[in-house]
């Protein structure tokens, strides 16, 4: 119950942080990418914001042997850089760069009513299902 | 040579609180119960109807229902976006597949495992901006489709 309600209070404080932050609107991302237009540089607090805070919690979280409700801290244990790894953040950034959109503010847009959001987000689906299904052979 | 101008018109201190809020969820979810806030693999996980946690499904509806909270403070920020339904769409299959091929994305990669001092997270940060960058270049610049 304890660990739901961690849940529903992290994805609306996400959420929050993602509207007073700029990242669900498009154009300003686009903006943030377009390095040689107009470069907006606020995004770059977001990252750096982010990070701090981020940065601080992990030094918590190695000095603490279980997290609050007493489950084991999972660190992603994954090192190796590879194709995939490579190809995939590749794809990423040039859909990102397309809309301006990433999956979380794609998400908060879904519930601030805005249409593309209806679009965009279940052609994520579909390409998380490709990717699903695709999964084996990549091996 | 190239110039960067940095436009301060469209410059937004406020985003910094925006930031370090993604911060401080990410940490509550980390210490409180141990598992690591990257949106694209929450929500690829609602996906696997026999492996979802009920905390994931929560999750994905909190940051349904935020902008609702936040509307009941102040109007929603502007928010301006395509209207293009192929380029909605392309971008929409790039961004599901490129994340799960890529393990992450702006959130898992960018503010989690770069806060870890992840080399592959920061390896995956460095290659998605750069070419989320060179997509807006040549979108914008040359194409005109952005």
């Amino acid at each position: 119950m304890l660990k739901n309600m961690i849940g529903l209070l992290a994805g609306l404080l996400f959420g929050v942080g993602l509207l007073i932050s700029g990242m669900t609107d498009p154009t300003k991302v686009q903006g943030f990418l377009d390095v040689f237009g107009a470069w907006d540089i606020s995004l770059a607090l977001v990252m750096g914001g982010g990070l701090i805070v981020a940065i601080i919690g992990v030094q918590i979280a190695k000095r603490q042997p279980t997290s609050w409700i007493g489950s084991p801290i999972e660190m992603p244990t994954t090192t190796v850089i590879n194709k995939k790894l490579l190809i995939g953040a590749m794809l990423f950034g040039i859909g990102w760069g397309l809309v301006g959109i990433c999956p979380g503010p794609g998400i908060v847009l879904l519930g601030a009513g805005q249409w593309q959001a209806y679009v965009f987000i279940p052609a994520m689906i579909v390409g998380m299902l490709i990717y699903q299904w695709l999964e084996p052979k990549l091996g | 040579m190239m110039n960067i101008q940095i436009d301060w018109q469209a410059f937004t201190p406020i985003s910094l609180v925006g930031g370090l809020l993604l911060g401080v969820a990410t940490v509550i979810l980390l210490l409180g119960i141990g598992r690591i806030a990257g949106i694209s693999g929450i929500f690829s996980s609602l996906l696997k109807p026999k492996r979802v946690e009920a905390w994931q499904v929560l999750f994905i509806v909190g940051l349904v229902v935020s902008p609702v909270l936040y509307g009941l403070v102040k109007p929603l920020p502007a928010i301006e976006m395509s209207t293009s339904l192929p380029l909605l769409i392309g971008a929409g299959l790039l961004v599901g597949f490129g994340t799960r091929l890529g393990s992450g994305c702006t959130s898992g990669h960018g503010i989690c495992g770069n806060a870890r001092l992840s080399p592959r997270s920061m390896v995956a940060t460095v290659t998605f901006m750069l070419f989320g960058m060179v997509t807006v270049y040549i979108g914008r610049h040359f194409l005109g489709l952005i």
